[in-house]
C-alpha cells in the first residue's frame, strides 16, 4: 500500500472512531454545562458545573436504582453461571431418562422470538401477584437456554477419563463439577457472565411492565420514565441521569473490552 | 460416543434428575406455558381484573382491519428497508478496513463496539438530544455548515429513517465482529492470485470478497432482521410512535395494548402475528439469499 494510501485509510478510520466516540464525549461535556451553554459546540465546558448530577440524583432515587440494578444483575448473573452449569453439566455428562428432551426443548424454545411469550409471561406476573416486586425482575432470567447450550458444548469437550477418575476418588458429581470443572471452564464462564449482566444491566421492556413502583425500578427504567415524565427538565439534567447507568459499564469495558466484545459477539451469533 | 455405551448407573440417572429438574420447571414454567398461552390468549378477552371470556376470533378479525396494526406493520417494512442495506454497507466497510495489520487496531475495533454495550435506553436518549432540532448537535453542525436545521424526529418523512440511522449506528459494532470473522477464511493465495489477474480493488471486491463472505452477510440480514423487529424503546422514548403513527413500531403498538388499555388478548395476538411475520420474513430472506448462495 502507497504512503498515500495507507494515511487515506487512517483518516478515515479516525473519522468513523470519532462518530462512535464523540457522541459520548458531548454527552458528558453536556452534562457538565451550565443550562444557557447547552447549544454550544465546544466540548470543554467554559463553567464547569455539577448542578444537572445534583439535580437528577435529588429529583428521582437514582441512588436506589443504582443498587436494585447492581442487585438484579448479580442475582441474574450468579444463578445462570452456578444453576446453568448444574444443568448443563447433567445434560452433557451425566446419563438419565429424559435429557434428549430436555435438549430438544431448549433449542426449540431459543427459536420463539420474546415478542410471542411477553404478553403470557406478563399475566403469569400479575397472577402471581409479583408486580412491582425484585422476583418479576429476577426469576424469569433465572435460567438462560444460550448459556446452558455454551457450557454444555463446553462440558462435553472435557475427557471422560477426567469425570471417571473424580468418581473413583469417591467426589459427588456437584463437587466434580464445581472442584475440577469450574477451573477449566473459565473462559466460558467468564463469557456466559458477561453477556448475563449486560443483557440484564441494559433490559428495560420487561421492567417497563412489570414494575411501576419507582422503589423497585431498575436503572434503565428510572431514567427512561424520568427522561419521559418531564422530570428530568433539561437536556443536561436528562443526560446525567443516563450516565449513572453509562459510567459504570464504560469502566468496565476500557480494562476488559476483549472479552465484552467476544462475550457479547458471541452469544449473539449462537443465541 | 463412549459414554453411550456404558451401563447407566442408578446413581447417575439420580443425580442427572436432581440437577436438571430445577431447569425443567423453570422451563415448563417460564418458556413453554408462556407459549401455549400465548397461543389460547389468541381466543380470549382479558383486562387482568375481571375474568378471562372467550373471545372466539374476535381479536384476529380486530388485527385484520386494525389500520393501527397495519401501520406499525409497514413502518417495521420502512424501518427495516433502511436499516439492513445501511448495515451491510456499514459493516463491511469499517470491517474491510479493519481488516489488515493496524496500529491501534484494538482501539479502533473497541471504538466501533463502544455503542453496543451501552443500553438502548440510553442511546435513545442521547440521540433524541443529538436530533433535536434547535439545540441538537447534528443541527448545530448544519447550521455551521450553513444548511437549514433539519427537525428529525418531528417530520413524519424523517423520523423513522432517523431512527433507523441511530439503531444502525448502535449495531454496527456487533455486525463489523461477524465480517471481521468471515474475512479471516479468505485465503490469502486467492487475493494474490486475482490480483495478478490484473483485477482493480472494486473488481477484487465484487468478485472475490463480497460472494466469500455471503455465509456472513445471510447472518447479517437474519440477525439485524431479528433485531429490527423488537424495536420499542427507541420510539418510546424519542417519538412515542408519532409523527403522525410514523414511527409506531408492532413492539409498541403491543406494550401500549397490554399496559395503556389492559387487552391481553389483543396483546398477545399482536405477539403471536409478529412472530409469525418474522418467521416468515427470515425464510424468505433465507431462501432468497442460500439461491444466491448455491449460484
Amino acid at each position: 500500500m502507497t504512503a498515500l494510501r495507507r494515511t487515506a485509510l487512517y483518516v478515515v478510520l479516525a473519522v468513523a472512531a470519532l462518530t462512535f466516540i464523540y457522541p459520548f464525549l458531548w454527552m458528558v461535556s453536556t452534562t457538565l454545562k451550565p443550562p444557557f451553554e447547552v447549544g454550544t459546540l465546544s466540548l470543554i465546558p467554559r463553567d464547569v458545573t455539577l448542578d444537572n448530577y445534583r439535580t437528577m440524583w435529588t429529583r428521582a432515587p437514582f441512588g436506589r436504582a443504582l443498587l436494585n440494578s447492581a442487585l438484579v444483575a448479580t442475582t441474574i448473573t450468579t444463578a445462570v453461571l452456578v444453576l446453568g452449569s448444574m444443568t448443563a453439566y447433567a445434560m452433557a455428562r451425566l446419563h438419565f431418562r429424559g435429557r434428549p428432551l430436555l435438549n430438544v426443548v431448549t433449542l426449540a424454545v431459543l427459536l420463539v422470538p420474546g415478542q410471542l411469550t411477553l404478553i403470557p409471561l406478563y399475566t403469569l406476573i400479575v397472577r402471581l401477584g409479583w408486580v412491582d416486586t425484585y422476583a418479576a425482575l429476577i426469576v424469569p432470567y433465572l435460567f438462560n437456554a444460550t448459556a446452558i447450550l455454551m457450557l454444555r458444548q463446553f462440558f462435553l469437550q472435557i475427557p471422560q477419563s477426567l469425570v471417571d477418575s473424580a468418581r473413583m476418588d469417591g467426589m459427588g458429581e456437584m463437587r466434580i463439577l464445581f472442584t475440577i470443572i469450574w477451573p477449566l471452564a473459565r473462559p466460558v464462564l467468564a463469557t456466559v457472565a458477561i453477556f448475563t449482566f449486560m443483557g440484564s444491566w441494559n433490559e428495560v421492556l420487561w421492567p417497563l411492565l412489570v414494575v411501576r413502583d419507582q422503589q423497585v425500578m431498575t436503572l434503565p427504567q428510572l431514567l427512561t420514565v424520568f427522561a419521559l415524565g418531564g422530570g428530568a427538565g433539561s437536556m443536561g439534567v436528562s443526560l446525567a441521569s443516563a450516565m449513572v447507568l453509562v459510567l459504570p459499564v464504560v469502566i468496565a469495558y476500557g480494562f476488559l473490552q476483549r472479552y465484552f466484545i467476544e462475550s457479547m459477539a458471541g452469544s449473539g451469533i449462537k443465541g | 460416543m463412549h459414554a453411550d455405551v456404558r451401563t447407566v448407573t442408578r446413581s447417575e440417572e439420580r443425580s442427572g434428575w436432581l440437577l436438571s429438574a430445577p431447569y425443567a420447571v423453570f422451563l415448563a414454567t417460564f418458556a413453554v406455558y408462556p407459549i401455549v398461552f400465548a397461543i389460547a390468549l389468541v381466543f380470549m378477552r382479558w383486562d387482568l381484573v375481571t375474568a378471562p371470556s372467550f373471545a372466539g376470533l374476535d381479536n384476529v378479525e380486530l388485527l385484520l382491519q386494525d389500520a393501527r396494526f397495519w401501520r406499525a406493520v409497514l413502518n417495521m417494512g420502512v424501518f427495516l428497508a433502511i436499516h439492513i442495506p445501511l448495515q451491510i454497507a456499514a459493516a463491511l466497510a469499517l470491517a474491510l478496513a479493519l481488516n489488515r495489520k493496524l496500529a491501534f487496531r484494538a482501539f479502533w475495533r473497541a471504538s466501533f463496539f463502544l455503542p453496543v454495550v451501552i443500553s438502548g435506553a440510553v442511546v435513545a436518549i442521547l440521540w433524541n438530544s443529538l436530533y433535536a432540532t434547535d439545540v441538537g448537535l447534528i443541527n448545530r453542525l448544519l447550521v455551521r455548515l450553513g444548511f437549514a436545521p433539519v427537525p428529525w424526529l418531528t417530520d413524519p418523512l424523517t423520523a423513522m429513517p432517523a431512527i433507523a440511522v441511530m439503531v444502525t449506528w448502535k449495531n454496527v459494532g456487533f455486525y463489523v465482529i461477524i465480517y471481521l470473522a468471515g474475512l479471516q477464511y479468505i485465503p490469502r493465495s486467492c487475493q494474490e492470485a486475482i490480483e495478478l489477474e490484473g483485477a482493480s480493488a472494486w473488481q477484487r471486491f465484487r468478485f472475490l470478497t463480497l460472494p466469500l463472505l455471503l455465509p456472513q452477510t445471510i447472518l447479517v440480514v437474519t440477525l439485524s432482521t431479528i433485531n429490527g423487529f423488537q424495536l420499542f424503546i427507541e420510539p418510546y422514548v424519542m417519538t412515542g410512535g408519532g409523527p403522525l403513527g410514523r414511527t409506531y413500531s408492532v413492539v409498541l403498538y403491543l406494550y401500549t395494548n397490554a399496559f395503556s388499555y389492559q387487552k391481553m388478548g389483543y396483546a398477545a395476538t399482536i405477539g403471536v402475528a409478529l412472530a409469525v411475520m418474522i418467521g416468515v420474513v427470515v425464510a424468505v430472506q433465507r431462501w432468497v439469499l442460500g439461491r444466491a448462495e448455491a449460484q
